[in-house]
C-alpha cells in the first residue's frame, strides 16, 4: 500500500505517470514529492511505487 | 516636515517592533519574489515593512490598468516595468531597502542563475504550469533554498479557507487549493492579499526559527 496525500492506495508497482494519468492529474500542472523528496519530471515515467512509499501530489490551480 | 529617517533610526524603530535580535535576522536576509502581480507585489510590500535586508523581484511584465485592482502599483506608474514600479512604492516604504531587479521570465534553465543568493523563494505566478515548473526546478536545483508556493485563491470564497500547509522540509504551500481563477468570477484584492500574507509570514516564521506552519 501507498500512502498518496495522505490517503492509503493500492498503488504498488505502478508508475508515477500512470498513476498521475489514471488519477487525471496534468502533469504539467503538478509537483509530486516521494518519501519528501521531489521527482524530477523527466522519471516521471520511470519512477515506481514501493509498499510503503509516502507520495504527495501537489497540483496547482491558477491565480495569483 | 519630519527630517527623512537615517538607516539607524529606522532599524531601532522597527527593532522596537519585534526585538533586536530577530531584526537581525530580517535585515540580513535575501528573500526572491517571483511575479510580481497580486501575490507578489503585496508579499513584497509585507517583507520590506517588516525590515527584510534584501529583495529580488522578478517579473518580465508592465502595470496595466487592470492590475490596479489587487496589485501594489499606482495609476500614474501604467506602462511601467513591474520591477521598476514596485522598486520605487518599496524605496518609499523601506529607504534602505537592497533590491535586485529581474526584468524577465524565469524559466527551467535560469532558476540557479536568478534565485541562488536566495534564502527564501516565493512563488507568486498567476499559472498553474509557471507554478509546477518553478517549483519543481527549485526543488530540484536549489534544495538548500525554503520555497513558499501559492495554489487557490480566487473567488468569493470564505477567508477561511485560505491556509498554510508543509508540504516536506522546505517546501510550503498557501492558498486553499482549489479555487482557479478560470472558475470563478475572479480574484479579489482581498483573498489575493490574505495569500500573500499567508506566504509573507511564513517567511517570516522560518526566518525566526518556527519552521511549522
Amino acid at each position: 500500500m501507498v500512502t498518496i496525500n495522505g490517503i492509503q492506495n493500492d498503488a504498488g508497482g505502478e508508475t508515477l505517470l500512470e498513476y498521475l494519468t489514471r488519477a487525471g492529474y496534468d502533469p504539467e500542472q503538478v509537483a509530486v514529492e516521494q518519501n519528501e523528496k521531489i521527482v524530477p519530471k523527466s522519471q516521471y515515467d520511470q519512477t515506481i511505487f514501493a509498499d510503503g512509499d509516502v507520495i504527495e501530489v501537489v497540483s496547482f490551480v491558477g491565480g495569483g | 516636515m519630519n527630517p527623512f529617517p537615517t538607516k539607524e533610526e529606522l532599524s531601532a524603530a522597527l527593532a522596537a517592533r519585534c526585538t533586536k535580535q530577530l531584526q537581525g535576522k530580517l535585515q540580513s536576509s535575501v528573500i526572491a519574489v517571483c511575479g510580481l502581480g497580486g501575490l507578489g507585489s503585496n508579499i513584497a510590500v509585507c517583507l520590506a515593512r517588516a525590515g527584510i535586508g534584501k529583495l529580488i523581484l522578478i517579473d518580465f511584465d508592465r502595470v496595466d490598468i487592470s492590475n490596479l485592482h489587487r496589485q501594489q502599483y499606482k495609476a500614474s506608474q501604467i506602462g511601467m516595468y513591474k520591477t521598476e514600479a514596485l522598486a520605487a512604492n518599496l524605496l518609499e516604504i523601506s529607504p534602505y531597502l537592497n533590491l535586485t531587479l529581474h526584468p524577465a521570465q524565469i524559466q527551467k534553465e535560469n532558476i540557479s542563475l536568478l534565485l541562488s543568493d536566495a534564502d527564501i523563494i516565493c512563488e507568486a505566478f498567476d499559472r498553474a504550469e509557471m507554478k509546477a515548473m518553478l517549483v519543481n526546478g527549485v526543488l530540484e536545483d536549489l534544495p538548500d533554498a525554503y520555497l513558499i508556493a501559492a495554489s487557490g485563491m480566487a473567488g468569493l470564497g470564505s477567508g477561511n479557507e485560505i491556509k498554510t500547509k508543509k508540504i516536506s522540509d522546505h517546501f510550503y504551500l498557501c492558498g486553499d487549493g482549489k479555487s482557479d481563477v478560470a472558475d470563478t468570477p475572479g480574484l479579489l484584492s482581498s483573498r489575493v492579499m490574505l495569500c500573500a500574507a499567508h506566504q509573507a509570514h511564513m517567511a517570516l516564521r522560518i526566518l525566526a526559527g518556527q519552521f511549522d506552519c
